[in-house]
């Protein structure tokens, strides 16, 4: 089984920006992307997972840095980003459109790119999609369930969620840290990531999540035409600063590792449910 | 060369505004085809009789033609609109559903504003309930692009990319309800917000992270449903470069 998908190259890498790399989830690739296509006439609009509060995530079309910086950081909780897409070209005239989205969604986005029925002149105006790693999502009120009941910490205290090394971490303003084994999560993962097969966001043009590199760093695939000439562009232009993936640990075997066991399980489970008679996607 | 025509049923003509949208693109394709009869497009061939002193003109359906494009519903009011279906049928090799009139009966069939259209509102089907229909290509109107790829792959002979269009064409009644119980009633939405996107009377809310569809909204014109990824999702759509 193929773990990755297509990609023309790995690294290791994080925003130079201290600004971003202290908003941001990890190495703030998306932000400094989506700030770099704004700044330089890349993009001139990107939709992107504002926090509503209390970790509610609601998509967001976002025209400038600002705004790309208050919605940086990961919400584990379904945000319908795709739904204002339209609404990007349209309302917002935008021409060029970043969007960053789990695997799920990236797909979406191609899926409309391929057939774009219901999406006039709109498919031509996407220009950058990131996808970030997932092996799963949580609907709000289970995340909610999560953090509240077996983690014991208020919702509208929590500045941070993170998952890593096995445990999901959730970090409060008043400095504490929580952790709990990402197996006591496991019940309210929102089902529907059970018949998902991508974990590194396989068609976007750059996909990236935490996994296989430093804490602080992220790991990022370059993986169309598109993605490599703005990333090149990007470093080059002093906004990211990359390491080979070889030279850091834990590297990309855990990487593959975790992406081959989304795809087994899930796999399993999409037979499974063949057996049972119930759709899968086709 | 490939003949072409568009043919104007009981429709509002924005398919057809669609198709003619993106010049550029258009011109690349019309290179290719004979567009053989499309209102305002090209001159049509018309017949003119005498008929009990009076004069009448009819635009006629050319024969042999390879690609019909019909857009709007049949009237079954109407007897010229039921023989002009079936005059088309015979006359081409493939016939195309052109968006949501024409594939599901669209706004003609599920008009929301309480007017009364004439003649009666009950009485529009899709083509698909009076004759065959080859390929459908929902939504109101479907964009400009979709009907350049569609009629492209038709070009081609890519019946891989025309699967999902073929598949569509054996069914007429399709609704944003669709959603609800095709794909979130099945635990597959994963919440991505592609079909309220799509939605072109913003019928769909989201609602954590789940569509709600306001149905006094939905004019059933399959967008939504097509677009999401929890449906179908052909392969092809996994080439990306
Ligand atoms: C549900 C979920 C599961 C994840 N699982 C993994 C995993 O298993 N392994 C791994 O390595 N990485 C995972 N990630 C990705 C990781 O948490 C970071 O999002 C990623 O590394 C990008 O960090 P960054 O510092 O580059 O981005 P930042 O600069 O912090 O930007 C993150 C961007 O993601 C957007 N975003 C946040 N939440 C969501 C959301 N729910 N839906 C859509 N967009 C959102 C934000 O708006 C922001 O623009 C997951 C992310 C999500 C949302
Ligand atoms: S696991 Fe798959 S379906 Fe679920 S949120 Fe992540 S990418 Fe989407
Ligand atoms: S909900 Fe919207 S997109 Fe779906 S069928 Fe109804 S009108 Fe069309
Ligand atoms: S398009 Fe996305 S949000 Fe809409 S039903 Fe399909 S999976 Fe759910």
């Amino acid at each position: 089984m193929d773990a990755f998908g297509k990609y023309k190259t790995v690294v290791s890498a994080r925003a130079t920006d201290k600004k971003i790399l202290k908003k941001s989830q990890d190495g703030g690739i998306v932000s400094a992307a989506f700030i770099y296509g704004l700044e330089n006439g890349l993009l001139d609009g990107v939709i992107v997972a504002d926090n509503a509060g209390e970790f509610k995530a609601v998509p967001k079309v976002a025209t400038t840095p600002e705004e790309v910086l208050e919605a940086a950081g990961t919400k584990y909780t379904v945000c319908p980003n795709i739904s204002v897409l339209k609404s990007a070209v349209r309302e917002y005239a935008l021409e060029k459109v970043g969007i960053v989205g789990t695997p799920c969604q990236i797909r979406a986005v191609r899926k409309l790119m391929k057939y774009p029925v219901g999406f006039r002149h709109t498919d031509s105006k996407i220009a950058l999609t990131i996808g970030i790693f997932c092996m799963e999502n949580f609907p709000y009120m289970g995340l909610k369930t999560i953090v509240e009941e077996h983690c014991g910490v208020k919702m509208e205290d929590v500045v941070k969620m993170d998952i890593g090394k096995g445990k999901f971490w959730v970090y409060t303003k008043w400095g504490e840290t929580k952790a709990i084994k990402l197996k006591e999560t496991h019940p309210y993962e929102q089902i529907a990531c059970h018949v998902c097969t991508d974990y590194t966001a396989e068609l976007a043009d750059i996909s990236t999540g935490s996994v296989g590199s430093p804490d602080g760093w992220s790991t990022v695939f370059v993986r169309t035409i598109r993605g490599e000439e703005f990333f090149n562009k990007m470093v080059e232009d002093g906004y990211l600063e990359i390491k080979p993936i070889e030279e850091v640990k834990p590297g990309l075997g855990l990487v593959e590792k975790l992406a081959l066991t989304k795809k087994e399980k899930n796999t399993k489970e999409i037979e499974h449910r063949k057996e049972l008679g119930l759709p899968v996607p086709y | 060369m490939v003949k072409i025509a568009h043919i104007h049923m009981c429709g509002c003509t924005g398919c057809l505004i669609s198709l003619a949208d993106t010049y550029e693109q258009l011109l690349d394709i019309l290179n290719k085809v004979e567009l053989v009869y499309a209102l305002t497009l090209v001159d049509e061939k018309t017949e003119i009789k005498e008929i009990d002193d009076k004069i009448i003109i009819e635009r006629k359906i050319p024969d042999d033609i390879d690609i019909a494009l019909v857009e709007g519903s049949v009237c079954l009011d109407d007897e010229h609109s039921l023989k002009e279906i079936l005059e088309v049928r015979e006359k081409s090799k493939i016939v195309v559903a052109l968006g949501a009139c024409a594939a599901t009966g669209g706004v003609t069939r599920f008009c929301r504003g309480n007017q009364m259209s004439k003649p009666v509102h009950s009485s529009f089907v899709p083509i698909g309930e009076v004759i065959k229909v080859d390929l459908a290509l929902p939504g109101c109107p479907p964009s400009t692009e979709s009907i350049v790829k569609l009629i492209g792959a038709a070009l081609n002979g890519d019946t891989v990319y025309l699967e999902p269009y073929a598949e569509l064409a054996n069914k007429t009644e399709v609704c944003g309800c669709d959603l609800l119980y095709k794909v979130v009633n099945k635990s597959l939405c994963m919440g991505c917000g592609t079909c309220a996107a799509a939605c072109p009377t913003r019928a769909i809310e989201m609602l954590d992270g789940r569509p709600n569809v306001l149905k006094e909204l939905c004019i059933k014109c399959g967008a939504c449903s097509v677009q999401c990824p929890r449906i179908r999702f052909p392969k092809l759509i996994e080439e990306i470069e």
